[in-house]
């Protein structure tokens, strides 16, 4: 019988990433000149983990891995070695690593053999030049000398163990056989046993069922501790064994000093290098939380469906309530709008359960700053606040990538070089501080340095160079910062590893244009910039305004409009090429008509009649020809590609009060349309 | 184990009988596997889809899901459907390779529960006609009368990927 174990390979993958990310926090927590006994046990006990699973899972090369790395915090964690800066750079390099080879394990990809193979061999390199520093130490401590012996073999003399082994007295009884235990031994080596028979009563009062003798006994072979283990295996639970390494030349005083070191534990028969860790209960198991429970997203957006029909059901039912009469509705009603509000609270709790801490994110910047002021030379301290600031899973998801490129901008050039610093009479170390916090029903998320802030001059030097604007166009002092959020735009002289790959801010500002949000940057000379990114709380729901185009109902988001207006006569034109404009505020805006581009029997064909409102998506501005304006909503964003697809100025769809369908439509989709659709025509 | 004999029995009963859902469309009448039927409900405007398959009505709100609606008359050419009250969605539900799809199919109206065993079951003539052959699983006889059972697998997934081609298109 054999079991399909891919369903639980997700399982494993997802709990081995969040605990890598746990040992890389907990690695760049450690302290140099003391390391907290916790700490490294924490990250011994992940790796220990993640070995367990892949072994299960029969990912040899990973286990292997992770065994070599276990080694080495096992030398850590025993005190055997000294935490030095290579080490915890090696840590971190196979954490990398790691991640790497769980990555192409999960794709189904091939594994880096060369770096693996390049890191474990550093890694073995490590211990085996710790252990050399402290051979003579090493010798000394029984408990590290048996897994000293596998690496060197002791030459001439044969390893001696000495076994006190003392059976209880129901030890017959449970049917345990003793001579086979003795015959086991045996055949490891030589065995000298001495029984001690001093409880052994007279005849009159012995019970035969009971025993009374225990041993005292010398092996003489180079079997491995845990051979001698399997041997107990079975009758660890009752009785008493003591078992010690002894050395090779049978020297009583040597024999007094390695008793006193001795581990009397016969639970270590268990044979895992956890179990005998005696602080292991005392902190926090591996795995997280107790009180939190896994759950897939699809099940909580199930329960989001759920709860988005009984707000529709209820608010019909309030309808329904209005127009009723009598001593019976008014009782009816109080019990509706009691409804109303459980039903919203539900509504929110829901929501709740989507968000998550913006630490996730958050988290991976200490290692990120942490390397990258290595890699440059400059000291950087890295100030976090506002870690627990909650926002919906997908944003959170989406949000990482810009975050990263803010930061890694900040460290690169916001911070000046350390000399720069000093010079211009600031502390050495220059600080990025990244903070979240909620404001209203948004989160903002913002990045500051306390570098040298940004150059005006410089931003419109190369702007003009780069052709984004007219060499003699007049640019308004708060307008120069926009400028490097244009696309093309890069101030990095030369192309760093750091930055400047190409992925300029335009990127940036167009994924959190994406989610909904908009980048803001402040800056002031010497003092250093700030960028502060305002994000919807959630993509589950957009605040929109409806519209009304014939017998249809559109929802166009907020944030796209700038300006809903009627038409006077004679305003608008019509050019060759570019079909109707009018002029908005100095500039001439294409009037795209809705009702053509989705191609609806309108109420109106007359400019004058239907609205026009101004959007704009990507730095472009149409003026969209409605029929009518009908309210504005928070709307359900529901997706169109679960059943169906994409389509082309379409976002998603929301259900209506009433329990229809309206669409939700993307502002930058629509333009792009309305191009190519100028264009064929 | 248990798993495999479960589906060997399965498949022995599938071999044997299926249940089929019945509707009229025209003068002719179709059946869809009932298993794949997720529910049946009366005829509701549909909110409009631009750019769409003359054939996708648009689409409906089912229990929080954002369902589309195909006619199926103008799917096969045969004709403008007339909405009675007797026109009916049959919303279905099929397990493709990317994924679960709910589709909606508007019909004249809906007949019968039959059961159709293997043996009354023939293949369809291979002549080429409107309605395209892969969507076609065979030809049965229902109280003499002929059911024309679709594959409604085939027939989503060719649904899908007709999106997906528009959508490269724009």
């Amino acid at each position: 019988m054999s079991f399909d174990l891919d369903q639980f390979h997700e399982a494993f993958f997802e709990e081995s990433f969040e605990a890598i990310d746990g040992m890389e926090a907990a690695l760049l927590k450690l302290d140099l000149g003391a390391p907290e006994p916790d700490l490294i046990n924490t990250i011994f006990r992940t790796a220990h983990s993640i070995k367990g699973g892949s072994g299960m899972f029969g990912f040899n090369d990973i286990m292997s891995f992770t065994h070599t790395l276990e080694t080495l915090l096992d030398e850590l964690r025993g005190g055997n070695m000294d935490l030095k800066q290579s080490s915890i750079d090696l840590l971190l390099k196979s954490v990398d690593v790691l991640k790497g080879m769980l990555h192409a394990v999960q794709n189904k990809a091939a594994i880096d053999a060369q770096e693996v193979s390049d890191i474990q061999f550093e890694l073995e390199l490590v211990v085996a030049q710790g252990k050399k520093g402290s051979a003579a130490a090493a010798a000394a401590v029984p408990h590290a000398a048996d897994k000293a012996s596998a690496l060197e073999p002791q030459v001439g003399a044969v390893p001696r163990w000495r076994i006190e082994f003392e059976p209880d007295a129901g030890f017959l009884a449970q049917g345990n056989d003793l001579l086979g235990i003795f015959t086991a031994l045996e055949a490891f080596g030589t065995l000298v046993a001495e029984l001690d028979a001093t409880d052994l009563p007279d005849l009159e009062a012995l019970d035969p069922e009971r025993c009374f003798m225990r041993w005292q006994l010398e092996l003489e072979s180079d079997v491995s501790r845990d051979r001698i283990d399997e041997v107990f295996a079975w009758v660890a639970d009752e009785c008493l064994i003591r078992i010690e390494s002894m050395p090779a030349a049978p020297d009583t005083a040597a024999e007094d000093s390695s008793l006193i070191e001795a581990v009397p534990t016969t639970k270590a028969a268990a044979a895992s290098p956890v179990a005998d860790d005696p602080v292991r209960t005392s902190s926090t198991p591996a795995g997280g939380d107790a009180s939190s429970i896994r759950v897939s997203i699809e099940k909580i957006d199930e329960l989001l469906n759920t709860v988005g029909e009984v707000v529709i059901t209820q608010s019909m039912l309030s309808q329904m309530g209005e127009g009723l009469e009598g001593s019976v509705s008014e009782r009816l009603r109080s019990g509706l709008s009691q409804l109303e509000r459980h039903v919203r609270e539900l509504q929110e709790s829901v929501m709740r359960i989507r968000m998550l801490p913006i630490s996730f994110v958050f988290s991976r910047f200490p290692r990120l700053v942490r390397d990258l002021s290595q890699q440059l030379g400059k000291k950087i301290d890295l100030k976090m606040t506002g870690e627990q600031t909650e926002l919906d899973k997908t944003v959170l998801e989406r949000v990482g990538d810009p975050l990263v490129h803010l930061v890694r901008n900040a460290v690169d050039h916001g911070i000046e070089s350390t000399e720069r610093r000093a010079a211009s009479g600031k502390p050495k170390a220059g600080t990025v501080h990244l903070n979240a916090y909620h404001k209203g029903g948004a989160i903002i998320i913002e990045v500051s340095d306390d570098g040298a802030g940004l150059d005006r001059d410089r931003i419109l030097a190369k702007a003009r160079e780069k052709g984004l604007i007219d060499v003699d166009e007049a640019i308004a002092e708060d307008a120069i910062h926009d400028l490097m959020f244009l696309p093309g735009f890069s101030t990095a002289e030369t192309t760093t590893d750091v930055s400047g790959r190409g992925v300029g801010m335009d990127v940036v500002k167009r994924n959190i244009t994406e989610l909904g949000g908009y980048i803001d940057v402040t800056s002031t000379p010497g003092q250093g910039s700030r960028f502060t990114i305002n994000l919807p709380l959630t993509l589950a729901i957009v605040d929109g305004q409806s519209v009304a185009v014939g017998s249809e109902t559109y929802i166009v988001p907020l944030v796209t409009i700038v300006e809903s207006l009627q038409l006077g006569r004679g305003v608008s034109n019509r050019l060759v090429g570019q079909g109707e404009v009018f002029s908005f505020r100095g500039e001439y805006v294409p009037i795209v008509r809705l009702h053509e581009l989705f191609d609806v029997a309108p109420r109106t064909r007359d400019l004058h009649e239907g609205l026009i409102m101004v959007v704009e998506g990507d730095g472009r501005k149409i003026g969209l020809f409605v029929d009518d304006l009908l309210g504005q909503q928070q709307v359900v964003i529901k997706s169109l590609e679960t059943n169906y697809g994409r389509i082309g100025g379409i976002s998603g769809a929301t259900i209506l009060g009433e329990g229809t369908v309206a669409l939700i439509l993307d502002v930058p989709g629509l333009i792009r349309l309305a191009a190519d659709h100028l264009a064929a025509a | 184990m248990t798993a495999e004999a479960a589906a060997m029995v399965q498949e022995a009963v599938t071999q044997e009988s299926q249940q089929v859902l019945t509707f009229t469309l025209g003068a002719e009448s179709y059946g869809v596997d009932i298993l794949r039927v997720q529910e049946i409900r009366g005829w509701t405007s549909v909110t409009r889809i631009p750019q769409a398959p003359e054939h996708v009505l648009g689409v409906l709100n089912l229990r929080g899901s954002i369902v589309p609606i195909i006619d199926l008359r103008r799917r096969f050419g045969i004709g403008e459907a007339a909405f009675t009250p007797l026109t009916v969605i049959i919303v279905l539900l099929v397990e493709l390779p990317g994924g679960r799809r709910e589709f909606g199919l508007v019909v004249d109206g809906v007949s019968d529960v039959v059961d159709i065993t293997a043996t009354n079951m023939k293949p369809p003539p291979e002549i080429g006609g409107r309605v395209d052959g892969a969507f076609l699983k065979g030809l049965a006889t229902v109280s003499d009368a002929m059911v024309i059972l679709l594959d409604v697998d085939t027939l989503i997934s060719k649904e899908v990927a007709l999106v997906a081609v528009e959508e490269q298109e724009h």
